[in-house]
């Protein structure tokens, strides 16, 4: 069995928007909204996105990775689940990310929206479990490892 | 990857000693105090604390103070590819809360 690792990490973003606390939730509750902002804005094969918005609802989106990327043709999806809604104050959602069918993170994310003088002050918290894969550890002792026998036999020809 | 072709002489140089590569090995196999890493080796501490200030100057290995205990680790170069990865994340979700700005604007 392949040997498995998990990397914890937490980030916090912090913005500050000039509109009011309802029209930023708005944008997380109107799927054409979400769809926007969400989604990157570059052409992706076979791109989806679907969504539920209520505590315990589904959301899910995919994409294929570019010509130009590392794996041409993979399959990027996200699932998302909806686990906390307070109408313009919060919104909490439980997310995985997979490559193919192999899932490299599975983190916890909360939006809070603070009225403030502009608008919204919107504080964004991931905390997230990144898996094998997403490491690198074994790879990188496989390298150490490859590196010092090139090196042992070296020396030993020389 | 430029800025770590600059540090292959030095890399070669602290791996060219048999006792620097027997510590990397065992580093490879995770983090160790310095005292336990000289322990199996016939040298003194004081040996083994000079060969890692070359390992640690060629970027190999890191060491850091946790209390009274020294310990070392294999340094990757730079960020382990796990905090690039949570790097990666973080961007994406700024580029998103981005977006949702200029959306908020046009609106």
């Amino acid at each position: 069995m392949e040997k498995t690792t998990v990397t914890h990490g937490t980030f916090v973003i912090e913005r500050s928007y000039a509109a009011t606390p309802e029209r930023v939730f708005a944008a997380f509750q109107d799927p054409a909204k979400k769809r926007r902002w969400f989604i990157e804005g570059r052409n992706n094969e076979a791109e989806t996105f679907e969504m539920d918005f209520r505590v315990g609802g589904t959301e899910r989106s995919s994409y294929q990775m570019g010509p130009n990327s590392p794996f041409p043709g993979t399959v990027i999806s996200n699932e998302t689940k909806y686990m906390d809604i307070v109408p313009n104050r919060r919104i909490v959602i439980a997310y995985t990310m997979s490559m193919g069918e192999r899932r490299f993170s599975s983190s916890q994310a909360t939006f809070e929206l603070v009225p403030s003088e502009k608008g919204t002050d919107l504080t964004f918290t991931e905390q997230g479990a990144y898996f094998e894969g997403s490491d690198g550890a074994e790879r990188r002792e496989a390298g150490w490892r490859q590196l010092l026998e090139h090196l042992d036999k070296g020396i030993a020809v020389a | 990857m430029a800025h770590r072709k600059i540090h292959v002489d030095r890399v070669f140089h602290a791996l060219g000693d048999p006792t620097r590569r027997a510590l990397v090995e065992r580093l490879s196999e995770g983090p160790i105090s310095v005292s336990l890493l000289a322990k199996p080796l016939a040298i003194t501490l004081a040996a083994v604390v000079q060969h890692l200030q070359v390992l640690e100057k060629s970027g190999l290995v890191r060491t850091e103070k946790l209390g009274r205990v020294r310990t070392c680790r294999i340094e990757t170069g730079g960020l382990s590819v796990a905090e690039q990865w949570i790097e990666d994340r973080r961007a994406t979700w700024e580029k998103r809360l981005d977006r949702l700005g200029d959306l908020l604007e046009e609106e």
